[in-house]
């Protein structure tokens, strides 16, 4: 069954449908912030455009059902490891229900940036119950390929330190209070949440790319992987004749 | 014990030290919650306790979104339970736990029961919203305003004029008519407390009957559960004794 968690029965809703009703693909890339993942995304996106295929991507954190909540609530410090979860959770099931599963279930291959392992990674890392969140998102498929990217954390940390004049607070890590320090905290942060990543590889049989390579050999890699692991020719649109 | 929670409960959070009460109202709009709550809060006030007001989609985070979202219609099922999970969760952090944390009585319109009742009569699946009420804490009183829908419907028209779209399970395709669905989604849902009663403890009251007997029959429940409280303050934290004797001290 391709639930997160198998214990809980399928919802009978329309969210809730077994694999087999799904004729179209699901590929999710995660990785630390500054691992690469979204540039590989990209370049895989493009790659099966130009060859006209039925393809759709969605990023974590994009819906606008929740977006000024969040954004007031990231602002006004008013999120707490629960409720940062939760609104996250309900992003992330609108996106889902309203574009993921119709997308899916059309035969779409769909490209997600980030999907439920960055909450589950985040979540526990603020002291959520891991059961608790796993049970929130499980009603989400597991993605037919899921590539890690796996990057030195100094490595991710310098690419984002460097690049960015201030981190945020939420994205440093600093409701945590691990450090007044906001870069230190950035990388203890980051730190935890790639051995939550660890721990989810496995279970989760996350595809690992090496991220310290150049981007070209990744990318070859990445395509080299989705061509043996799905029928492409299935997904190419066929050019309709002119008139 | 009371004040603790469902179930794994929240992260960071103490729930040691509540020695406040927290009641729970329950029932359709039209059984009277309202109506109850105004009168129990004049009649605790009036005694002395400190009372704070809690309530379905009036979290600072969510209220707003969460009812523009309503209105619309643009919500998955998942999503729109996620979504009053936010604003419960909100309002359990940031509200009730610090009021009971500062001895006030809560009272609550509507809790977790209606919101897992209704996603359950939408089909979602009962131990995944269960789990995720985990985080609620358990109340010290719930009680349970049943009234018949034939009375729901007579009450809803008088006010308004017209049955709330919801609150008649409209968006599930129950009937063809506004009339036939609201009344038979009233039935499924109070068919979902009864099963829920037991597990629960929900104390249902018979919300058929007049204003004042109902408020009296709540009081007389509140004042056990408040007796209860207050007695037993000297095992459950800081020091408490009845207000009338430190009322007295005072003068």
């Amino acid at each position: 069954m391709a639930i997160l968690l198998k214990s809980t029965a399928p919802r009978a809703d329309d969210a809730h449908h077994e694999r087999s009703t799904y004729r179209g693909k699901l590929i999710a890339v995660e990785g630390l912030d500054g691992s690469g993942k979204s540039t590989q995304i990209y370049l895989l996106k493009r790659w099966l455009e130009l060859q006209n295929a039925r393809v759709s991507f969605t990023e974590w954190n994009s819906s606008t059902i929740v977006k000024a909540a969040t954004k007031r609530g990231k602002k006004d410090q008013l999120l707490t490891p629960t409720t940062f979860s939760l609104i996250h959770s309900t992003d992330f099931a609108h996106r889902y229900e309203r574009y993921i599963v119709p997308l899916l279930r059309h035969g779409y291959i769909v490209l997600a940036d980030r999907y439920v392992f960055t909450a589950l990674a985040r979540d526990a890392v603020r002291g959520c119950d891991r059961d608790w969140v796993r049970n929130l998102y499980s009603f989400a498929i597991v993605p037919d390929v899921t590539f890690y990217f796996d990057v030195p954390l100094e490595t991710a940390v310098d690419r984002i330190l460097s690049g960015r004049p201030s981190l945020k607070y939420h994205e440093a890590g600093m409701d945590l209070g691990l450090s007044d320090d906001v870069n230190e905290s950035f990388r203890l942060f980051q730190g935890r949440i790639k051995d939550e990543y660890a721990r989810l590889a496995e279970e989760f049989n996350f595809t690992v790319i090496d991220a310290s390579k150049p981007i070209e050999t990744q990318q070859h890699l990445v395509r080299a992987i989705v061509s043996d692991r799905i029928d492409l020719a299935r997904f190419v649109r066929r050019s309709r004749p002119s008139a | 014990m009371p004040n603790r929670f469902y179930g794994a409960g929240l992260p960071r959070v103490h729930a040691e030290n509540l020695t406040g009460l927290l009641v729970v109202i329950e029932g359709a709009d039209g059984s009277g919650r309202s109506t109850q709550i105004r009168l129990l809060r004049d009649w605790l006030e009036g005694q002395g306790h400190a009372v704070v007001e809690v309530g379905l989609r009036r979290s600072p985070l969510v209220a707003k979104e969460l009812s523009a979202a309503k209105e619309g219609h643009i919500l998955g099922r998942t999503t729109m339970s996620l979504f009053y999970a936010t604003d419960f969760a909100d309002q359990l952090e940031h509200v009730m736990i610090p009021a009971l944390r500062a001895g006030d009585i809560v009272l609550a319109d509507r809790y977790v029961y209606t919101l897992m009742a209704r996603d359950i009569v939408r089909g979602g699946d009962r131990a995944w919203v269960e789990r995720i009420y985990g985080m609620a804490l358990v109340p010290d009183v719930v009680f349970y305003l049943k009234v018949r829908p034939r009375i729901l419907v007579e009450r809803n028209l008088e006010k308004n004029g017209t049955l709330d779209y919801w609150e008649s399970g409209l968006d599930i395709g129950l009937a063809r008519d506004m009339f036939d669905s609201f009344l038979k989604y009233q039935t499924l849902i109070q068919a979902e407390f009864a099963r829920m009663q037991e597990r629960y403890g929900l104390e249902t009251v018979n919300g058929n009957r007049a204003i004042r007997t109902i408020a009296t029959d709540l009081r007389a429940r509140i004042e056990g559960a408040l007796g209860q409280r207050l007695g037993s303050a000297d095992d459950a934290g800081p020091p408490r004794r009845p207000l009338s004797k430190r009322l007295s001290e005072v003068s």
